[in-house]
């Protein structure tokens, strides 16, 4: 059974379809990328998987469990993680703390005991923290770990989501754009990044405008354009698609 | 029945303009700089005290009552360049206490001014009640909605049909575009401020003859001019005139028909009840975040 | 070694205290002293909710206020223990703010101003109205607070009361921070959506440190009525609401000691403003804005900030 299933998925917002009958499946392990050209339904579809907009008709399966419209707290709890396009990092913190809020559901968060300052909170955090330094290091910013976010630049702050993300050890972990406004060699590096990742166990998903990344590391690629499924394939099938080469090109070969 | 039913309404709606009024100018300002301007209520005080000022000084009444709209239109655009300017980046928080410490300061000039005592001045054309359905009007309370009821239209023809009406609703919309296309926003800043203090001033002057002023009366009815921007959906000009007449009749109907020693307290419960089903008031609208 | 860095700034606070009497020439600087820690224990769980979890209140007094009249009404009429009244003024306290934090924390900006504006005010003018029990505009007195045969009495006992449950709420909220809870508490504030992604459930945290800071609150209403013997509905209005929030923001948001700051500034503020007969509200209004148009961060990050700045200049 594949990891995750969707299945007809559709979004309407106020009469415009963004995501129209949607299925696809992601078997556990892959790395699996979707593209499209620019308003193609990509973020609109990770919105939806990732419980951030309800769907208006349709299914998601995730271990054959329905998760359709589920909070994305609760998804949380289910192993799913993710980045986002438009950084979600929280500015009012140092990089390391960012990388510890990614390990919430593993803690103890009883207000009381916080309060209080029970020794296994104390303990825990302690340990937490040479975790955090440790995936910082697996993403490449040794160096910034003390460091406030607000003070990061903006290629290692996309690194730092990654980070984020990991900490919750994720079964699934889903990247929107993790090399959008990087430069080649930033991507080259970020491409090794998720490769080693998926080498870990984590099936990753994968939205990314960077062609040469997503052919490289891709096991299978999903193409959208105006909201629908285009084709599915691996890389060598989608690039030989004439209908993809039309969308991108925007005429008939 | 019907005759108490209508007295209530009368009186209700007479409030609701004034609160209308004091809506439509947190409206301006949240519109044009994202600022719920806490000295909103100060306003509506100025504009009674003033005229009553004005009046007792001996000016005809045409003057008292320009001055007593320019002069808090003048404040208020003294409070935007000396206050709000300069800490246009603040947070919520920051710049709501600013407001509050404005208003603090009008009202404390008021009281060393003027005194601690309640004023009034006569009704603009006599106070002959007029009798409809066996309830009693007011002819000043016709002043009031028939002033409301001008401005609104004013309001509407400055927004849709002028350049520098479509030049505020330009910035509101996205001060950065506004900008770029040649918009003046600090002039906009401004225009709204002084816009905003003279529709408070408006409503104080007119509803003085009918319930009194004082230094403090500013606080309570700044507070509900919020409640009915709010009841509408900040920074829709109908939601602010809906919110203003709803707040105003029901607060009116509850205080005759419930319990007046709670007439102040309706407003609030109206909004905490409006705000459970409705986050965004009646006309806000809804935003989608985009991660 | 580690634990005594991180409560460096604590032990500072508590030798401050333990001297303090030694300088304090008179009650009424005694008086002063006690009605700051008040102040800071309030403003400590308020600054929880506004500068660490980045939400709004507006009507925080109607906390204290409820605290206050638990503590006034209970004994009076109903022969309740003071302590037990105590309790059970957190108690209605916590419960009216875990009622309606759930659908009021839905809101964000100034809805959410607004909403909390709200409930602050209808719980004043319940307490100005309903003067069969609270004795109206008037007010009530208040028995004193007795604690096993023992009774607290006169500035310099409840001067001790209170710095004690001073240090320990800052050691508390110190250890709040530091802890997962804290954490995701400040993560919401940084972003919202990136943290129900990593499983916060946002409004779930928004609701619990609004009921704490309410718990704490009313607690500290119902220590000024035993306090003060006396209390009077303007413990609850719009006002003292401001100037709760003020505190926060002068002394500085999302910082510990910043709440203590703000809470000795403004409760020392009035007592200064005294001698200018008349002017008070004008200079108290003028200084609310200057303060926040020069450091709209508050003192304490400012000053962290130029400190940092001239060290770095140094090197």
């Amino acid at each position: 059974m594949a990891l995750l299933e969707v299945d007809n998925l559709s979004k309407v917002f106020g009469g415009v379809t963004a995501v129209q009958n949607v299925s696809f499946a992601v078997d556990r392990g892959l790395v699996y990328s979707v593209i499209g050209p620019n308003g193609a339904g990509k973020t609109t579809l990770f919105n939806l998987i990732t419980g951030i907009y309800t769907p208006t008709t349709g299914d998601i399966r995730l271990d054959g469990q329905s998760i359709a419209g589920t909070a994305p707290h609760a998804l949380a709890l289910k192993g799913m993680a993710r980045t986002f396009q438009n950084l979600q990092i929280c500015m009012n913190m140092t990089a390391l703390e960012n990388v510890m809020v990614g390990a919430h559901l593993q803690l103890d968060r009883n207000l009381v005991k916080a309060m209080l300052r029970f020794p296994g909170i104390a303990r825990r955090d302690d340990r937490l923290k040479d975790e955090a330094r440790e995936l910082m290091g697996f993403v490449g910013l040794t160096s910034y770990w003390n460091r406030a976010a607000s003070s990061m630049p903006y290629g290692a702050l996309k690194r730092l989501e990654i980070a984020r993300a990991l900490a919750a050890k994720p079964q699934i972990l889903f990247l929107d754009e993790p090399a959008a406004g990087l430069n080649s060699k930033e991507t080259a590096e970020i491409d090794e990044l998720v490769r080693k990742v998926a080498d870990n166990d984590v099936t990753v998903v994968l939205v990314e405008h960077d062609m040469k990344m997503v052919m490289n590391i891709s096991d299978r690629i999903l193409v959208l354009d105006y909201g629908k499924k285009l084709t599915e394939g691996t890389a060598k099938e989608v690039r030989e698609n004439p209908d993809v080469i039309a969308a991108y090109l925007g005429s008939s070969v | 029945m019907l005759s108490q039913f209508l007295q209530f309404l009368f009186s209700g709606i007479t409030v609701g303009a004034t609160y209308a009024l004091a809506a439509l100018g947190f409206t301006l300002i949240y519109n044009a700089s994202n600022v719920i301007n806490f000295a909103q209520g100060e306003f509506i005080m100025l504009g009674g005290m003033l005229a009553f000022f004005f009046m007792q000084s001996g000016l005809p009444l045409p003057l008292a009552l320009l001055l007593a709209i320019a002069i808090p239109a003048l404040v208020g655009i003294l409070l935007e360049k000396l206050a709000i300017e300069p800490a246009r980046d603040a947070e919520v928080v920051t710049l709501i206490i600013i407001t509050i410490g404005a208003s603090l300061v009008i009202r404390g000039l008021i009281q060393i001014w003027l005194g601690k005592g309640a004023h009034s001045y006569p009704a603009f054309s006599g106070s002959e009640p007029i009798q409809i359905g066996g309830a009693t009007l007011l002819p000043q309370s016709l002043w009031v909605l028939g002033t409301t009821a001008l401005v609104v239209v004013a309001l509407w023809y400055f927004f849709s049909r002028t350049l520098a009406g479509k030049a505020i609703l330009a910035t509101s919309c996205n001060r950065q575009a506004a900008e770029l296309v040649g918009i003046n926003t600090q002039w906009v800043l401004l225009v709204s401020f002084a816009l905003s203090a003279a529709l408070g001033a408006i409503g104080g002057v007119l509803l003085t003859p009918i319930t009194l002023t004082s230094y403090d009366v500013g606080i309570m009815l700044g507070l509900k001019g919020f409640v009915a921007a709010v009841v509408g959906g900040l920074g829709s000009g109908l939601g602010a005139v809906v919110g203003g007449l709803l707040v105003g009749i029901i607060e009116a109907m509850a205080a005759g028909y419930i319990s007046s020693a709670y007439k102040d307290a309706i407003p609030f419960i109206l909004i905490l009840f409006i705000l459970f089903f409705m986050p965004r008031g009646l006309f806000g609208a809804q935003v989608t975040e985009r991660v | 070694m580690k634990s005594l860095k991180r409560h460096y700034a604590l032990m500072i606070l508590g030798a401050v205290l333990l001297l303090l009497p030694l300088v304090l020439p008179n009650n009424y600087y005694y008086d002063i002293a006690i009605r700051m820690a008040i102040n800071a224990i309030i403003v400590l769980g308020l600054n929880l909710l506004i500068g660490f979890a980045g939400q709004i209140s507006l009507g925080h007094a109607g906390f204290v206020g409820i605290g206050a009249y638990a503590s006034a009404i209970l004994p009076t009429y109903f022969g309740w223990h003071p302590i037990l009244a105590m309790a059970a003024g957190s108690a209605i306290a916590s419960a009216i703010a875990a009622i309606v934090a759930r659908p009021i924390f839905r809101l964000k900006g100034h809805y959410l101003a607004m909403a909390t504006l709200g409930l602050g005010m209808i719980i004043a003018m319940v307490i100005k109205n309903e003067g069969t029990y609270t004795g109206g505009p008037d007010g009530m007195s208040v028995a004193a607070l007795g604690l096993m045969g023992f009774e607290i009495s006169g500035e310099k006992q409840w001067y001790w009361v209170l710095a004690a449950t001073l240090v320990f709420s800052f050691w508390a909220a110190r250890n709040l921070i530091d802890s997962p809870f804290g954490r995701a508490l400040r993560a919401l504030h940084g972003s919202e959506v990136a943290s129900q992604v990593m499983g916060v459930d946002v409004v779930r945290y928004k609701v619990a440190i609004f009921v704490l800071s309410a718990f704490f609150a009313s607690l500290m209403g119902s220590v000024t009525a035993h306090y003060i013997g006396f209390v009077t509905p303007n413990i609850a209005d719009f006002f003292h609401s401001i100037e709760l929030v003020t505190m926060v923001v002068i002394g500085g948001m999302a910082s510990i000691y910043g709440s203590l700051i703000g809470a000795v500034l403004l409760t020392a503020l009035p007592q200064a403003l005294s001698t200018f007969e008349g002017w008070e509200t004008v200079a108290f209004g003028s200084i609310l804005m200057l303060s926040m148009i020069f450091m709209p961060k508050g003192l304490v990050p400012t000053l962290a900030a130029r400190f940092r700045r001239n060290e770095r200049d140094d090197l």
